[in-house]
């Protein structure tokens, strides 16, 4: 089984095989380096001239990529790690975003304008890189009118979610891409024996245990913690006879919410998990959701994030500080 | 502050320092990452060794140096430790372990790892000591690299238009990360400053003596003056940019420190046995002050 690392490789290098006007800009991204997560390696060789090494430039080189999308090139930004997306805010908010409606009002599809701009960018905590080099902040562009936000897990096929932001958008995506998702192998059905797996659509994963009894709580999670929130579903099945669904969607913003609301149909309790800080964060808005569509019939909800603070560096604050297997296991245990 | 074995003692602190961090990183006793100082020894020394106790100084994420040598310059009886403690995460560190190698502070002296934001804070707490009457100056750190950012040209308008007394320090070791300054910089570094009416020093040397002559006229002028300046520092990189991160071919990395190696150009202003006095007394003091760390309790969020 590839890691996440390759599979998103492997797409960069296909993206770049099937349509010339797909080029990537990032910093330290030329071989032999291939960028600080090695997403890029290899481009460089096999494509020379569309890898574009750029100065410590985040809001440049994000604006230089908005105005390439909008004169019809494809380009892909690395930024070099997720924290450094407030500092291309105004580009995606105030300018990209905002361009196809704002502009085209009043044309025919034709004359339409068009921002197809990805935004890659690796998030998450667990290696001790302190509070600038560990944050998940995808939150704070969740829910930006024409902007999507993705965020691939260890399941299905994370490079083809990459692959098909690149050459079919044709509006602004951040690709929140967690660290430790990088070296973790694509999980495929074998690879998940315990479990069914059903991808649904595209870009929404539903995992049950296998002939396990009807499940009592739904829980939704997305990138790495999706993956944390498996391992907790064995222990909370084998150790505590709680039988749970996961439902994984890997867009975010805008979120759709069927599969979320079919599963609650059967289990009537919603438990969210997202390694960004827990105030008005992802979760917020799908429980909020959840209890709009589903009224009284949801019986319970709760949301398992990290806590609202900085990202410590030292190893045992961060464990304090980020969600994991034995908090999701707790937290479940409290909602049947 | 200009006594040569004195100068000599911190060169080789900040030496030692950063080759036991890289030594230690693969037995797993720090968190994260790191960005060793290796090299560049001679421009802390230089530019902080005679600052005031009221001077601000912030640094960027390759702080070691910086905070090593305004520690000593402070009197602080334990930096070293607290520095490893930091980076080992324990409850001692600078920032009981919060922070981590790139986030420090202690009295005046503030580090962050984000490229660029740090250029209009220091111009701001410039800018707050003069409303103060402090008389106290404020010396920021940036890379070559960091020219790519453009908040520091605003940082830069600001200062000039409002008088900050801020000393901008650009360690120009012409690399940053993997990328060669060919590749990032385009036009005159210099020219950057002159553009805004700052002025500006510029120095090609790793003598940590010549580098302290022309800092502390640059201090003291932005002092007296109360206005901005920039001191431009050619320097080298003797390490990877963090831990193994080398691109660059190993030949030039060995010429770089055979010719331009701070300790090499000062030690000759010592006798040999004083040298390897300091030197003896300096690996003990690194190597107690590692082993105290390794020893200290982790935090807890309560705390
Ligand atoms: C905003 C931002 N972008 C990227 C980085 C990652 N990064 C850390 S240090 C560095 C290179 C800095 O080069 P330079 O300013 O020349 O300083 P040097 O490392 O050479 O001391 C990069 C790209 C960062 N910390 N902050
Ligand atoms: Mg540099």
């Amino acid at each position: 089984m590839p890691s996440v690392l390759s599979s998103l490789n492997s797409a960069l290098h296909r993206a770049f095989a099937a349509d010339e006007r797909v080029l990537l800009l990032g910093e330290d991204v030329l071989d032999p380096y291939g960028g600080a997560f090695k997403v890029t390696n290899g481009l460089s060789a096999a494509f020379p001239g569309r890898v574009l090494t750029t100065p410590i430039s985040e809001a440049g080189i994000v604006g230089v990529a908005v105005g390439m999308a909008l004169r019809g090139l494809r380009p892909v930004v690395e930024i070099m790690f997720g924290d450094f997306v407030t500092l291309i805010a105004d580009q995606l908010v105030n300018h990209a975003s905002k361009f196809h409606w704002m502009y085209s009002g009043g044309k025919s599809a034709s004359e339409e304008i068009h921002v197809p701009l990805i935004i890659r960018a690796p998030m998450g905590g667990r290696r001790g890189y302190g509070p600038t080099h560990s944050q998940t902040l995808e939150k704070l562009f969740l829910g930006v009118p024409g902007l999507r936000v993705l965020a691939p897990a260890n399941l299905g096929d994370p490079g083809g979610l990459l692959y098909r932001a690149i050459l079919e958008t044709e509006a602004p995506v951040l690709f929140m891409e967690n660290k430790l998702l990088y070296l973790l192998p694509v999980m495929d059905e074998a690879a998940l024996a315990d479990f069914s797996l059903t991808p649904c659509g595209e870009d929404v994963f539903h995992l049950a245990l296998r002939d396990a009894p009807p499940s009592i709580l739904t829980i939704a999670a997305y990138g790495y913690m999706a993956d944390l929130a498996r391992q907790a579903m064995l222990k909370l099945a084998y150790e505590h006879e709680i039988f749970t669904e996961l439902i994984v969607p890997t867009q975010l913003s805008p979120f759709n919410l069927t599969l979320v609301t079919d599963s609650l149909q059967r289990t009537g309790r919603l438990l969210t998990i997202e390694e960004g800080t827990y105030t008005l964060g992802w979760g917020a808005e799908v429980v909020a959701r959840a209890a709009e569509t589903l009224g009284y019939r949801l019986k319970a909800a709760r949301r398992l994030a990290a806590r609202d603070l900085p990202i410590p560096a030292s190893g045992p604050l961060e464990t304090a500080v980020l969600p994991g297997v034995d908090e999701i296991v707790q937290t479940a245990k409290t909602m049947v | 502050m200009t006594d040569p074995s004195h100068l000599y003692r911190l060169l080789y602190l900040l030496r030692r320092f950063d080759e036991t961090v890289l030594d230690n990183f693969p037995r797993g006793v720090f968190f994260g990452t790191t960005h060793t100082y290796l090299g560049q020894e001679a421009n802390a020394v230089g530019v902080l060794s005679g600052i005031q106790p009221g001077d601000v100084v912030f640094s960027n994420h390759r702080c070691h140096g910086h905070f090593l040598t305004y520690a000593d310059a402070l009197g602080h009886n334990d930096a070293p430790h607290a520095l490893f403690a930091e980076l080992m995460g324990r409850a001692t560190g600078v920032c009981g372990g919060r922070g981590g190698s790139q986030h420090l502070q202690w009295r005046n002296f503030y580090s962050n790892g984000v490229q660029g934001g740090i250029v209009p804070i220091a111009t701001g707490m410039a800018l707050a000591e003069k409303r103060k009457n402090s008389g106290a100056v404020a010396i920021v750190f940036l890379g070559d690299g960091t020219l790519g950012e453009g908040v520091i040209y605003e940082a830069f308008n600001l200062a000039s238009l409002w008088g900050a007394p801020v000393l901008y320090v650009l360690e120009n070791n012409r690399i940053a990360q993997t990328t060669p300054i060919e590749l990032a910089v385009a036009g005159s570094i210099a020219g950057r400053f002159e553009a805004f009416g700052i002025p500006v020093d510029e120095l090609d040397s790793s003598d940590a003596l010549e580098i302290m002559r022309i800092a502390s006229k640059a201090v003291d002028d932005v002092r007296s003056r109360q206005t901005p300046r920039a001191l431009i520092l050619h320097t080298c990189r003797f390490g990877p940019h963090s831990k193994g991160d080398d691109t660059r071919p190993p030949q030039a990395v060995m010429h770089l420190r055979e010719v331009r190696d701070p300790l090499g150009i000062h030690a000759p202003r010592l006798a040999p046995e004083k040298r390897a006095a300091i030197e003896l007394e300096v690996n003990r003091l690194i190597g107690a002050a590692f082993e105290r760390a390794l020893a200290d309790p982790f935090p807890s969020l309560n705390q």
